[in-house]
């Protein structure tokens, strides 16, 4: 479970986040939504600690991240795993080495041990044939599955997103949200994914955080955010042509449901 | 040991074609310029060999390694800054700066020296070459020469300054690379600005080390 409490930031005297609380829990998929430029890659960054925020604290299970010594720091963030944006594959090493870095840098395993979990870890993104070949020659989905691998390779308690399913083919994009999401139960991680996609707020998502402007709007379970009065959320998520058609035959169908309802009520008194 | 061996394979062939012919002109032009019947011929063999030991070998093999190591570096450092991977290292828990800009440092200041006693070697052979053929002087001529009053501090002098110009254009370049924002444009730039900015200091380290060494 991560906490955050207060988190303020600005560049050159430009607010981008405005004293953000919220609590991620663990084994949940916790969604950071808004629109470009709201200020939730900076917050992701904040919380892994790229940057520092002016204002606020970030805790790791009650251990307290920001302004604490740097070998806690370290070791806290040994046990993180983040996926970029750009998947940030090291681009002159292959897959294997890719994976096996992490193993080799931050762990005692042996030569073996660290074969045998890269070949797990590429097994369970579904890449066994793909540990010979360099980042360049990877798909885009390719590339997110071994950054997710990478991630995850020297078993993480924390997994941090930002946009897994960005620039991908809304089939590999459904793949890869649902890859996250069963890591994260499977393994009991608390994972944050940033997101613009509503599709995996409302197929994948647990809670979920709505920032608009670097402030937090709305937070709630996935399965609420429809109903939801806060016009700027609203926005958001109509903004999409297949969500208003989604909400237009959701307001049809009730719509015959109360005729429906009343046709029955006047049976009813009809009867009697 | 990997960037060094990086390092030195991909500039030992234009470091060769660069410093054959320096040592091949020098040696023309010092021939051209020295058409006097007192002077004995093999003076040239010594020039060529003063003047390539001096500051041909090590400035101008800096100057053409400033192009192309610290293109290398800066272009490397500002694509790994760009696509997020220095803050993978870092996510990692992994000091960045020193894992990425440490061995570049240490591999070229292990290289340039190597590299410039090619150099060395291979413009007092282009200087023999170009001398034999133009018929300026003859290969016994030119050897005598270059076995004149010779000075072992001068070989020294020459790795001194390949070290301090190794250190100036891995560390400039490093930092350039190292702290771009921005996108592909901007690691353009940075290399850009890597190599000017080297070739500017180095030519000041070259003037002080002069001042101060000899
Ligand atoms: N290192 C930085 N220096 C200055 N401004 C930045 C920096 N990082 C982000 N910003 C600004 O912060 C705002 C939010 O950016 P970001 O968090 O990347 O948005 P998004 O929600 O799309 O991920 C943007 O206006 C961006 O220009
Ligand atoms: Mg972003």
């Amino acid at each position: 479970m991560i906490e955050i409490h207060n988190i303020q930031k600005s560049f050159n005297g430009k607010k981008v986040l405005d004293g953000i609380d919220g609590v991620f829990e663990s084994g949940k998929m916790n969604m950071l939504l808004g629109a470009s430029g709201t200020g939730k890659s900076v917050l992701l960054k904040c919380i892994v600690g790229l940057v520092k925020p002016d204002v606020g604290s970030i805790t790791y299970d009650g251990r307290i991240f920001t302004n604490n010594k740097l070998d806690i720091k370290q070791e806290i963030r040994r046990k993180i795993g983040m996926l970029f944006q750009g998947s940030a594959l090291f681009d002159s090493m292959n897959v294997n080495e890719n994976i096996d870095f992490p193993l080799k840098m931050l762990t005692d395993m042996t030569r073996a041990e660290r074969r045998e979990r890269v070949e797990f870890c590429l097994k369970r993104v579904g890449l066994e044939q793909a540990g010979k070949l360099m980042p360049s020659e990877l798909s885009g989905g390719m590339k997110k599955r071994v950054g997710i691998a990478r991630a995850i390779a020297p078993h993480c308690t924390y997994l941090f997103c930002d946009e897994p399913n960005s620039g991908l083919d809304p089939l590999t994009a459904i793949k890869i949200d649902e890859l996250i999401k069963e890591i994260t139960e499977e393994y009991d991680i608390t994972t944050i994914v940033v997101t613009h996609d509503m599709n995996s707020v409302l197929e994948y998502g647990d809670n979920v955080m709505f920032l608009y402007q670097g402030k937090k709007l709305w937070e709630g379970h996935s399965s609420e955010i429809m109903d939801t009065k806060v016009r700027e959320l609203n926005d958001f998520i109509f903004s999409n042509r297949l969500m208003r058609d989604a909400k237009k035959v959701e307001q049809i169908e009730e719509e015959e449901q109360r005729e429906e309802d009343q046709r029955q009520e006047e049976e009813k008194n009809r009867n009697k | 040991m990997e960037e060094a061996v990086l390092i030195g394979i991909n500039s030992v062939f234009i470091v060769a074609v660069v410093s054959t012919f320096i040592g091949a002109v020098t040696c023309v032009q010092i021939s051209y310029n020295l058409n006097n019947a007192f002077i004995p011929r093999s003076t040239i063999g010594f020039m060529v060999r003063e003047m390539t030991i001096l500051e041909m070998a090590p400035t101008i093999t800096s100057i053409v390694l400033a192009g192309k190591v610290g293109s290398n570096i800066a272009g490397g450092l500002g694509t790994m800054r760009i696509t997020e991977q220095v803050d993978a290292l870092e996510v990692m828990g992994i000091n960045s700066a020193s894992y990425l800009v440490l061995p570049k440092m240490l591999a070229s200041i292990l290289v340039f020296p190597m590299l410039v006693i090619i150099a060395m070697f291979l413009s007092i052979l282009g200087g023999y070459v170009a001398g034999t053929l133009t018929g300026a002087l003859s290969g016994q001529e030119y050897i005598t020469g270059l076995r004149s009053s010779f000075i072992g501090f001068n070989i020294t002098f020459a790795l001194i300054k390949s070290v301090v110009f190794a250190f100036i254009i891995s560390s400039i370049s490093s930092y350039k690379g190292y702290f771009t924002t921005g996108g592909a444009l901007e690691v353009g730039e940075s290399s850009t600005n890597a190599v000017t900015n080297s070739v500017i200091a180095l030519l000041i380290a070259d003037y002080v080390c002069a001042q101060v060494l000899l």
